[in-house]
Protein backbone atom coordinates (compact mmCIF):
# COMPACT_ATOMS: atom_id res chain seq x y z
CA UNK A 1 0.00 0.00 0.00
CA UNK A 2 1.49 3.60 -1.18
CA UNK A 3 2.27 5.52 2.43
CA UNK A 4 -0.11 8.54 0.69
CA UNK A 5 -3.38 5.80 0.01
CA UNK A 6 -2.56 4.77 3.82
CA UNK A 7 -2.58 7.92 5.19
CA UNK A 8 -5.38 9.39 3.66
CA UNK A 9 -7.47 6.03 4.78
CA UNK A 10 -6.31 6.64 8.05
CA UNK A 11 -7.38 10.52 8.03
CA UNK A 12 -11.03 9.62 6.38
CA UNK A 13 -11.53 7.03 9.32
CA UNK A 14 -10.37 9.86 11.96
CA UNK A 15 -13.12 11.65 10.51
CA UNK A 16 -15.53 9.13 10.76
CA UNK A 17 -16.31 8.79 7.32
CA UNK A 18 -17.13 5.30 5.45
CA UNK A 19 -14.16 4.66 3.01
CA UNK A 20 -12.92 1.44 0.56
CA UNK A 21 -9.53 0.23 -1.19
CA UNK A 22 -9.82 -1.34 -4.39
CA UNK A 23 -6.72 -4.17 -4.82
CA UNK A 24 -6.08 -5.44 -7.57
CA UNK A 25 -4.44 -8.82 -5.48
CA UNK A 26 -3.03 -9.91 -8.94
CA UNK A 27 -1.27 -6.56 -10.14
CA UNK A 28 -1.05 -5.26 -6.57
CA UNK A 29 -2.80 -1.99 -7.98
CA UNK A 30 -4.44 0.07 -5.51
CA UNK A 31 -6.97 2.75 -5.45
CA UNK A 32 -8.89 4.36 -2.27
CA UNK A 33 -12.39 5.54 -3.02
CA UNK A 34 -13.84 8.26 -0.54
CA UNK A 35 -17.80 7.72 0.06
CA UNK A 36 -18.51 10.59 -1.68
CA UNK A 37 -16.88 9.64 -4.60
CA UNK A 38 -18.03 5.69 -4.55
CA UNK A 39 -21.51 6.85 -6.99
CA UNK A 40 -18.86 7.72 -9.61
CA UNK A 41 -17.06 4.71 -9.82
CA UNK A 42 -16.61 1.81 -12.15
CA UNK A 43 -17.27 -0.69 -8.99
CA UNK A 44 -19.81 1.22 -7.47
CA UNK A 45 -22.72 -1.29 -6.86
CA UNK A 46 -20.36 -3.57 -5.66
CA UNK A 47 -18.24 -1.10 -3.23
CA UNK A 48 -21.96 0.32 -2.13
CA UNK A 49 -22.92 -3.20 -0.96
CA UNK A 50 -19.95 -4.05 0.61
CA UNK A 51 -19.83 -0.70 2.78
CA UNK A 52 -23.61 -0.91 3.99
CA UNK A 53 -22.50 -4.65 5.09
CA UNK A 54 -19.48 -2.78 6.95
CA UNK A 55 -17.52 -6.55 5.45
CA UNK A 56 -14.73 -6.35 3.35
CA UNK A 57 -14.49 -8.97 0.52
CA UNK A 58 -12.67 -10.45 -2.37
CA UNK A 59 -15.32 -9.91 -5.44
CA UNK A 60 -14.81 -10.83 -9.25
CA UNK A 61 -15.37 -7.91 -11.42
CA UNK A 62 -14.91 -7.37 -14.92
CA UNK A 63 -11.69 -5.21 -14.06
CA UNK A 64 -10.64 -8.89 -12.98
CA UNK A 65 -10.15 -10.35 -9.25
CA UNK A 66 -10.16 -7.13 -6.59
CA UNK A 67 -9.80 -7.20 -2.76
CA UNK A 68 -12.65 -4.85 -1.19
CA UNK A 69 -11.34 -3.18 2.00
CA UNK A 70 -14.28 -1.35 3.63
CA UNK A 71 -14.01 0.70 6.80
CA UNK A 72 -16.84 1.68 8.33
CA UNK A 73 -17.50 3.95 11.38
CA UNK A 74 -18.80 2.12 14.51
CA UNK A 75 -22.94 3.21 14.57
CA UNK A 76 -23.85 5.60 17.42
CA UNK A 77 -27.42 5.19 18.80
CA UNK A 78 -28.39 8.83 20.61
CA UNK A 79 -31.53 8.70 22.61
CA UNK A 80 -33.32 11.45 24.05
CA UNK A 81 -35.10 10.40 27.39
CA UNK A 82 -33.75 8.11 29.89
CA UNK A 83 -37.36 6.37 29.85
CA UNK A 84 -38.93 3.03 30.42
CA UNK A 85 -38.54 2.03 26.80
CA UNK A 86 -34.52 3.10 26.79
CA UNK A 87 -33.99 0.80 29.60
CA UNK A 88 -34.54 -1.99 27.19
CA UNK A 89 -33.35 0.04 23.85
CA UNK A 90 -29.81 1.32 25.44
CA UNK A 91 -28.62 -2.54 26.41
CA UNK A 92 -30.23 -3.82 23.33
CA UNK A 93 -28.19 -1.53 21.35
CA UNK A 94 -24.72 -2.48 22.95
CA UNK A 95 -25.44 -5.46 22.31
CA UNK A 96 -25.65 -5.15 18.62
CA UNK A 97 -22.75 -2.93 18.79
CA UNK A 98 -24.15 0.33 18.87
CA UNK A 99 -21.86 3.11 21.25
CA UNK A 100 -25.16 4.16 22.91
CA UNK A 101 -25.50 7.69 25.01
CA UNK A 102 -29.05 8.83 26.26
CA UNK A 103 -29.46 12.40 26.78
CA UNK A 104 -32.36 13.89 29.41
CA UNK A 105 -31.78 16.91 31.51
CA UNK A 106 -34.47 15.32 34.15
CA UNK A 107 -32.08 14.49 36.71
CA UNK A 108 -34.42 12.57 38.03
CA UNK A 109 -34.77 10.16 35.25
CA UNK A 110 -31.37 10.28 33.94
CA UNK A 111 -29.69 7.63 37.12
CA UNK A 112 -27.05 5.78 37.25
CA UNK A 113 -29.80 3.11 38.86
CA UNK A 114 -31.78 3.41 36.38
CA UNK A 115 -28.99 2.94 33.67
CA UNK A 116 -25.82 1.14 35.30
CA UNK A 117 -24.12 0.36 31.98
CA UNK A 118 -24.96 3.01 29.72
CA UNK A 119 -23.26 6.55 29.14
CA UNK A 120 -26.41 8.92 30.05
CA UNK A 121 -26.19 12.97 30.32
CA UNK A 122 -28.29 15.22 31.96
CA UNK A 123 -27.68 18.08 29.99
CA UNK A 124 -30.31 19.47 27.87
CA UNK A 125 -29.29 18.89 23.77
CA UNK A 126 -27.75 22.18 22.92
CA UNK A 127 -25.08 21.07 26.06
CA UNK A 128 -24.87 17.30 25.19
CA UNK A 129 -25.18 16.64 21.31
CA UNK A 130 -22.77 18.96 19.69
CA UNK A 131 -19.55 17.07 21.81
CA UNK A 132 -21.04 13.08 20.57
CA UNK A 133 -20.45 13.97 17.01
CA UNK A 134 -23.86 13.07 15.33
CA UNK A 135 -23.28 12.34 12.03
CA UNK A 136 -24.10 9.98 9.26
CA UNK A 137 -23.40 6.67 11.35
CA UNK A 138 -25.35 7.85 13.79
CA UNK A 139 -29.24 6.84 14.84
CA UNK A 140 -30.87 8.75 16.64
CA UNK A 141 -34.34 8.64 18.65
CA UNK A 142 -36.16 11.33 20.30
CA UNK A 143 -38.52 9.56 23.21
CA UNK A 144 -39.07 11.93 25.92
CA UNK A 145 -42.60 13.07 24.58
CA UNK A 146 -41.49 16.70 25.67
CA UNK A 147 -40.60 19.08 22.81
CA UNK A 148 -38.64 21.37 24.79
CA UNK A 149 -36.18 18.33 25.11
CA UNK A 150 -37.13 16.66 21.42
CA UNK A 151 -37.54 19.16 19.22
CA UNK A 152 -34.01 20.73 19.11
CA UNK A 153 -32.45 17.38 19.48
CA UNK A 154 -34.39 16.32 16.38
CA UNK A 155 -33.55 19.41 14.37
CA UNK A 156 -30.28 18.56 15.29
CA UNK A 157 -30.26 14.87 14.13
CA UNK A 158 -31.89 16.23 10.88
CA UNK A 159 -29.04 18.76 10.33
CA UNK A 160 -26.50 15.75 10.85
CA UNK A 161 -27.98 13.83 8.42
CA UNK A 162 -28.52 10.77 10.92
CA UNK A 163 -29.08 7.76 8.89
CA UNK A 164 -32.03 6.92 11.47
CA UNK A 165 -34.48 9.43 12.95
CA UNK A 166 -37.32 8.29 14.94
CA UNK A 167 -39.54 9.90 17.07
CA UNK A 168 -42.40 8.49 19.96
CA UNK A 169 -45.69 9.69 19.72
CA UNK A 170 -49.41 9.07 18.27
CA UNK A 171 -50.14 10.33 15.01
CA UNK A 172 -51.69 13.13 16.40
CA UNK A 173 -48.93 13.93 18.48
CA UNK A 174 -46.66 13.95 15.32
CA UNK A 175 -48.88 16.16 13.46
CA UNK A 176 -48.36 18.68 16.31
CA UNK A 177 -44.91 18.12 15.94
CA UNK A 178 -44.65 18.21 12.49
CA UNK A 179 -46.36 21.45 12.72
CA UNK A 180 -43.75 23.20 14.97
CA UNK A 181 -41.13 22.30 12.97
CA UNK A 182 -42.33 23.87 10.05
CA UNK A 183 -42.77 26.85 12.13
CA UNK A 184 -39.26 26.36 13.05
CA UNK A 185 -38.80 26.84 9.45
CA UNK A 186 -37.93 22.79 8.54
CA UNK A 187 -38.56 21.89 5.02
CA UNK A 188 -41.46 19.03 4.11
CA UNK A 189 -38.13 16.92 3.41
CA UNK A 190 -36.64 17.21 6.30
CA UNK A 191 -39.76 16.44 8.10
CA UNK A 192 -40.50 13.35 6.01
CA UNK A 193 -37.18 11.98 7.29
CA UNK A 194 -38.63 11.45 10.47
CA UNK A 195 -39.62 8.10 11.58
CA UNK A 196 -43.03 8.64 13.09
CA UNK A 197 -44.85 6.90 14.36
CA UNK A 198 -41.84 5.19 15.71
CA UNK A 199 -40.60 1.62 15.39
CA UNK A 200 -42.05 -1.44 12.61
CA UNK A 201 -45.32 -2.94 12.77
CA UNK A 202 -44.88 -5.62 14.93
CA UNK A 203 -47.86 -4.41 17.35
CA UNK A 204 -45.35 -3.46 20.29
CA UNK A 205 -47.11 -3.01 23.28
CA UNK A 206 -44.69 -3.13 26.14
CA UNK A 207 -42.14 -0.88 26.63
CA UNK A 208 -39.76 -3.41 25.86
CA UNK A 209 -41.41 -4.58 22.80
CA UNK A 210 -41.81 -0.97 21.85
CA UNK A 211 -37.60 -1.05 22.15
CA UNK A 212 -37.53 -3.74 20.09
CA UNK A 213 -39.81 -3.19 16.91
CA UNK A 214 -37.20 0.90 17.16
CA UNK A 215 -34.29 -1.33 16.79
CA UNK A 216 -35.57 -3.42 14.40
CA UNK A 217 -36.70 -0.55 11.97
CA UNK A 218 -32.96 1.22 12.94
CA UNK A 219 -31.10 -2.22 11.91
CA UNK A 220 -33.67 -2.04 8.62
CA UNK A 221 -32.14 1.20 7.82
CA UNK A 222 -28.63 0.32 8.48
CA UNK A 223 -28.68 -2.83 6.63
CA UNK A 224 -31.37 -3.00 3.62
CA UNK A 225 -31.29 -0.32 0.48
CA UNK A 226 -33.21 2.60 1.56
CA UNK A 227 -36.42 1.45 -0.96
CA UNK A 228 -36.57 -1.57 0.48
CA UNK A 229 -35.83 -0.21 3.99
CA UNK A 230 -39.05 2.20 3.21
CA UNK A 231 -41.18 -0.80 2.74
CA UNK A 232 -40.14 -2.34 5.71
CA UNK B 1 -12.08 -4.48 17.19
CA UNK B 2 -12.66 -2.21 15.50
CA UNK B 3 -10.59 0.70 17.59
CA UNK B 4 -7.79 -2.28 17.30
CA UNK B 5 -7.90 -2.37 13.43
CA UNK B 6 -7.65 1.29 13.82
CA UNK B 7 -4.83 1.22 15.59
CA UNK B 8 -3.22 -0.95 13.68
CA UNK B 9 -3.31 0.93 10.39
CA UNK B 10 -1.99 4.12 12.02
CA UNK B 11 0.86 2.45 13.40
CA UNK B 12 1.89 0.98 9.63
CA UNK B 13 1.14 4.82 8.82
CA UNK B 14 3.82 5.93 12.02
CA UNK B 15 5.97 2.81 11.80
CA UNK B 16 6.96 3.91 7.64
CA UNK B 17 7.01 7.76 8.45
CA UNK B 18 9.43 6.75 11.15
CA UNK B 19 11.37 5.05 8.51
CA UNK B 20 10.77 1.67 9.20
CA UNK B 21 10.56 -0.86 6.57
CA UNK B 22 6.56 -1.71 6.49
CA UNK B 23 4.35 -4.68 5.35
CA UNK B 24 0.68 -4.84 5.77
CA UNK B 25 -0.85 -8.27 6.00
CA UNK B 26 -4.59 -8.57 5.12
CA UNK B 27 -7.13 -11.93 5.56
CA UNK B 28 -8.51 -11.40 2.33
CA UNK B 29 -10.69 -14.93 2.28
CA UNK B 30 -11.61 -17.51 4.58
CA UNK B 31 -12.95 -20.97 4.34
CA UNK B 32 -14.42 -22.78 6.87
CA UNK B 33 -13.84 -21.75 10.36
CA UNK B 34 -11.58 -18.99 10.60
CA UNK B 35 -10.04 -17.10 13.58
CA UNK B 36 -10.30 -13.55 12.35
CA UNK B 37 -12.74 -12.18 10.01
CA UNK B 38 -11.56 -11.08 6.42
CA UNK B 39 -10.17 -7.48 6.49
CA UNK B 40 -8.19 -8.16 9.95
CA UNK B 41 -4.91 -6.75 9.51
CA UNK B 42 -1.50 -7.88 10.71
CA UNK B 43 1.14 -5.03 10.73
CA UNK B 44 5.11 -5.79 10.29
CA UNK B 45 8.53 -4.28 10.38
CA UNK B 46 11.75 -4.99 8.90
CA UNK B 47 12.85 -6.17 12.11
CA UNK B 48 10.34 -8.52 12.53
CA UNK B 49 8.27 -6.41 15.00
CA UNK B 50 4.06 -7.01 14.25
CA UNK B 51 1.16 -5.44 15.85
CA UNK B 52 -3.03 -7.22 15.17
CA UNK B 53 -3.17 -10.29 14.01
CA UNK B 54 -4.57 -12.62 11.35
CA UNK B 55 -5.29 -15.98 12.75
CA UNK B 56 -5.08 -15.29 16.48
CA UNK B 57 -1.51 -16.53 16.93
CA UNK B 58 -1.69 -19.97 14.74
CA UNK B 59 0.18 -18.48 11.49
CA UNK B 60 1.75 -15.13 12.00
CA UNK B 61 5.38 -16.42 13.11
CA UNK B 62 5.13 -17.74 9.15
CA UNK B 63 3.27 -14.44 7.59
CA UNK B 64 6.02 -12.30 9.41
CA UNK B 65 8.66 -14.39 7.80
CA UNK B 66 6.93 -13.70 4.24
CA UNK B 67 5.99 -10.24 5.11
CA UNK B 68 10.39 -9.18 5.95
CA UNK B 69 10.49 -10.85 2.28
CA UNK B 70 7.79 -8.38 0.94
CA UNK B 71 9.60 -5.81 2.12
CA UNK B 72 13.10 -6.19 0.61
CA UNK B 73 11.57 -7.36 -2.75
CA UNK B 74 8.65 -4.44 -2.42
CA UNK B 75 6.23 -7.46 -4.17
CA UNK B 76 2.74 -8.39 -2.83
CA UNK B 77 2.45 -11.94 -1.98
CA UNK B 78 -0.90 -14.33 -1.50
CA UNK B 79 0.06 -16.70 1.27
CA UNK B 80 -2.59 -19.64 1.58
CA UNK B 81 -3.01 -21.31 5.20
CA UNK B 82 -4.72 -24.65 6.50
CA UNK B 83 -4.55 -27.99 7.86
CA UNK B 84 -3.57 -30.08 5.09
CA UNK B 85 -1.54 -32.53 6.49
CA UNK B 86 0.42 -33.51 9.89
CA UNK B 87 3.54 -31.53 8.37
CA UNK B 88 1.45 -28.36 8.28
CA UNK B 89 0.49 -28.17 11.78
CA UNK B 90 3.17 -25.94 12.96
CA UNK B 91 2.08 -23.17 10.63
CA UNK B 92 -1.70 -24.22 9.93
CA UNK B 93 -4.90 -23.60 11.65
CA UNK B 94 -5.33 -25.91 14.75
CA UNK B 95 -9.15 -24.84 14.06
CA UNK B 96 -9.29 -26.66 10.81
CA UNK B 97 -9.94 -23.72 8.47
CA UNK B 98 -8.49 -21.97 5.55
CA UNK B 99 -7.45 -18.93 5.28
CA UNK B 100 -6.19 -16.23 2.34
CA UNK B 101 -3.67 -13.19 3.07
CA UNK B 102 -2.40 -10.87 1.12
CA UNK B 103 0.95 -9.55 2.10
CA UNK B 104 2.02 -6.01 0.96
CA UNK B 105 4.79 -3.34 1.96
CA UNK B 106 3.62 0.14 3.14
CA UNK B 107 5.59 2.47 0.95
Amino acid sequence: MKLDILHALNAERAARRAVAVVTDVTSGEQRLVKSAAVARDPLKDVIEKHLRMAKSGMEETAQGRVFLTVHVPSPQLVITGAVHISQTLAPVGQLLGYDVTIVDPRTAFASVERFPDVKVIAEWPDVALPPLNVDHYTAFVALTHDPKIDDPALKHALARDCFYIGALGSKKTHAKRVQRLKEAGLSDADIARIHAPIGLAIGAVSPAEIAISIIAEITARLRMKSEKAEAA
Amino acid sequence: MLSRDEDILKAAEDWRKAGRGVALATVVETWGSAPRPVGSNLVIDNEGNFLGSVSGGCVEGAVVTEAIDVIDSGKPKMLEFGVADEAAWNVGLSCGGTIRVYVEKVG
